[in-house]
């Protein structure tokens, strides 16, 4: 168990190490000049180098990527060539909101998918079953951005039950903060929901053709104590193995969600950014969303071994 | 199934809560006041980053300046309570406002309009910095009477001091700038959420008329739908500029708002490569504005939104002329025109940013162009980092379409090194002249410049980019020309 857990680790830290090397290539390739970016038009080719002099990015790209990942290793991101302010803090400050969007978006799709999904498949013959598989079914055809369309003009602009957008810090204004957060979570979750709620639906099924379920059906449990008991560790180890992905699939959503609801998460940072040619802060945040979903992927693989005692042994 | 009934009882609660709390998005005291816009500031220094996002929450809000530019575009008293100019217009003579103090307290005087006018020599660093480059020297005369010489007679320069280029500073104030503005304007700095918005709160110790709006919310959405759906949804009270044209039919049948419509700076250009061959050739150039109907255009490209110029002279610069109809839609023209230069088979790059506006105009003037047997590939280009490189830096194109957004920028065709190669000394003459002349002279001048420009076919300016700004009804006292860079919040009022 602790040799596969640090096996695990050796794999995380290397493969950081080459999503730094080639985010850091990519950036460099990225057509367009940051300080002539910044310095607009009009700016001479004199002031235009002296900028890039002041940027460091005049340098040979090997020393550039060692100052800029040794500074990252001390928890130093850089400053930023537009804002001029410390990457670091703003990587942090934005995080903090990317991350609630994602929880609450990971939330709707749990409470979505866990009932929905053990529901259809224990009522696979009944019509019910087949009605939550076919609307699920539908749920997976809508993108996000869609589904966040939608949303706004049906709860802002119609019935303005809800903001159409925006973000209220937690301790600043809890009320408004979940009100903000409401159509956010639910444009990313609901689609999320649906994916998940097929997987739960077969998996379930899967479990409930079992051998061992029949053994505990025999031995008098009805059948959701049955399910309950025995089946659902069981039926969660491919469910968690599809929630890591969507996690990172939630990830990439909220990009696309935070543009449209106006939230200043890490995805409209990264698309702000990307435009002003602000390349350290691009490299800070796409190197955090790397490690963010190989983090994920590193904790599914740890839990297997937790909801499932065979794998420890392998 | 009771557990059920809870949730669903608590999500009830949550949402009709929401209803009642739908005034809390834009706050509900009257003294406050929320103004959606597109581009964000990406600090608060306009010395050493460009753009127009930073002087339009700022100038006149925050930073003021001797002169300002009113809605009208003419050139009204500010931190200067009047001025004179010498017989030969080179010395001009500032009597400052007595009463005028910075936000961190620092009293306002000469000595501050010295220390600003020089400073943009030595520290700022945005190219336009250049046009300060005529000031010989500033004299303190006495705290209340700041004097500055020219090294040449310049109606520009005074033009020039109304935007971000004549902003007031303090030696006390200048540590932080990226940060911590320090002005002497009726609003400061109250609070900054990046990638959200800025909050503006009245300044106590202003010396002129207090704001109507005690607090006011710069809110920055970048995205167009997002940005009308905030106001529909009582988010905001203000779009500053729409940039979906299409969507103003629904605020304009919607009796809760009141659209105003006028005239900006922003020439939307058909630039043509005039230093390159095949539109080095005048002819040729003047073929391609024939055969683009520039009213179709405006009415598929910007939803008919906008103004016809012919010129790069918008309708609020005195020198102003209607030179839309120079050149009117008339393609068999066009084609012989091409043939006369031997270019019947012409084949050009249309290299464009990739914004809306552009892509939309490119579409049609590539159409348009194909109808005179002008084949035209479009090459829509990362806005601004590929496009400033590629085409503005190295002129590596035949043609582009751009919003021109600086004031007067038609000086830009006396510069030969500027990416559209128009390389004319008649016309640098005329501008030069303009600059030292009397204000008539300068009408006289400019005019001509316009005229020749027109003739050259120097570029085909395609429309002007309305102001289009929509409000809740209570809010009053809107400009209706965005003629200066700032958005002024101080004309603003309540019904």
């Amino acid at each position: 168990m602790t040799l596969r857990v640090v096996r695990r680790l050796a794999i995380l830290i290397a493969s950081v190490f080459v999503a730094s090397i080639v985010v850091f290539v990519f950036m460099a390739v990225l057509p367009g000049d940051p300080a002539q970016v910044a310095l607009g038009v009009n700016a001479t080719p004199e002031l235009v180098a002296k900028t890039r002099a002041d940027f460091g990015i005049d340098r040979p790209l090997v020393t550039q990527y060692f100052d800029w990942m040794g500074g990252v290793l001390h928890g130093d991101f850089g400053r930023s060539y537009v804002t001029r302010e410390a990457i670091g803090p703003q990587l942090i400050d934005r995080l903090g909101v990317t991350l609630w969007l994602v929880g609450a978006g990971m939330v709707v799709a749990l409470v979505i998918a866990l009932p929905l999904g053990t529901l259809a498949a224990v009522r696979h013959k009944k019509a019910s079953g087949t009605a939550i598989s076919g609307l699920s079914q539908i749920g997976v055809a809508i993108p996000a951005f869609i589904a966040a369309i939608l949303l706004v003009q049906v709860f802002a602009v119609q019935w303005r039950w809800l903001p159409s957008g925006g973000w209220t810090p937690p301790n600043q204004d809890a009320g408004a903060w979940i009100r903000g957060l409401i159509l956010p979570a639910l444009s990313l979750g609901l689609v999320q929901g649906a994916v998940l709620t097929r997987y739960v639906r077969s998996s379930v099924l899967d479990t409930l053709g079992q051998d061992y379920l029949r053994t505990a059906r025999s031995k008098g449990l009805r059948p959701y104590q049955a399910l309950f008991r025995h089946g659902l560790r069981n039926a969660a180890v491919p469910v968690v193995t599809v929630l890591g992905l969507q996690l990172a699939t939630l990830l990439i959503g909220a990009v696309v969600v935070e543009r449209v609801f106006v939230l200043p998460g890490l995805g409209s940072m990264l698309l702000d950014s990307v435009a002003a040619r602000d390349l350290l802060s691009v490299q800070g945040i796409v190197l955090v969303l790397v490690v963010g979903v190989l983090l994920v992927n590193f904790v599914v693989d740890v839990l297997y071994t937790v909801l499932d005692p065979r794998l420890r042994g392998s | 199934m009771r557990r059920l009934h809870v949730t669903a009882l608590a999500l009830l609660l949550v949402v009709s809560g929401c209803s009642a709390g739908s005034s809390a998005t834009v706050s509900s005291d009257p003294n406050s006041l929320s103004v959606g816009f597109t581009a964000e500031p990406a600090n608060f220094d306009f010395t050493s980053t460009d753009g127009t996002a930073i002087p339009q929450a700022l100038l006149y809000n925050v930073y003021e300046g001797l002169v300002k530019l009113d809605e009208n575009g003419k050139i009204v008293p500010l931190l200067a309570s009047s001025w004179t100019v010498s017989a030969d217009r080179k010395t001009y003579d500032f009597q400052l406002q007595p009463g005028a103090k910075f936000s961190n307290g620092a009293p306002f005087t000469a000595a501050d309009v010295k220390f600003s006018l020089l400073r943009v020599k030595t520290d700022w660093k945005i190219s336009i910095k250049s046009k300060m480059d005529v000031v010989e020297r500033v004299d303190v005369v006495d705290p209340t009477h700041a004097r500055v010489t020219l090294s040449k007679p310049s109606n520009n320069w005074l033009f020039d001091m109304t935007t971000r280029l004549g902003a007031m500073f303090s030696p006390t104030g200048v540590a932080d700038l990226a940060n911590t503005p320090i002005g002497t304007g009726p609003y400061v700095v109250a609070q900054r959420r990046r990638g959200d918005s800025i909050v503006l709160r009245e300044n106590p110790g202003y010396w002129g008329k207090k704001p109507v709006y005690t607090t006011v919310y710069l809110k920055y959405i970048k995205d167009p739908t997002a940005l009308n759906n905030a106001l529909l949804s009582n988010g905001i009270d203000v779009i500053s500029t729409i940039t979906a044209p299409d969507s103003i039919p629904q605020f304009e049948n919607d009796n809760r708002f009141n659209v105003v419509q006028g005239t900006t700076n922003s020439e939307v250009t058909l630039a043509f490569n005039d230093a390159k061959a095949p539109l080095n050739d005048v002819r040729v150039r003047q073929a391609l504005t024939y055969a683009i109907d520039r009213k179709a255009l405006l009415d598929t490209a910007w939803a008919g939104r906008g103004t016809l110029i012919g010129s790069m002279v918008p309708p609020t610069d005195p020198w102003y002329e209607d030179l839309s109809n120079a050149y009117p839609f008339d393609p068999t023209r066009a084609k012989a025109l091409l043939a006369e230069a031997g270019q019947t088979n012409l084949s050009l790059r249309l290299r464009i940013p990739n914004l809306p506006y552009s892509v939309s105009a490119a579409q049609v003037v590539g159409s348009q162009l194909a109808d005179v047997g002008v084949k035209v590939t479009i090459e829509p280009l990362d806005f601004p980092a590929v496009w400033l490189k590629q085409v503005f830096t190295d002129h590596d194109f035949d043609l582009s379409i751009i919003q021109h957004v600086e004031a007067r920028d038609i000086t830009t065709f006396g510069n030969p090194k500027y990416y559209w190669g128009y390389d004319n000394p008649k016309v640098k003459e005329l501008l030069s002249q303009a600059d030292s002349g009397s204000t008539d002279e300068q009408i006289v001048k400019m005019r001509e410049v316009a005229k020749t420009l027109s003739a050259d076919a120097a570029a085909d300016w395609l429309f002007l980019f309305p102001n289009v700004i929509v409000a809740k009804t209570k809010v009053t006292g809107l400009a209706q020309n965005q003629v200066s860079e700032s958005f002024d919040l101080t004309g603003l009022g309540r019904s």
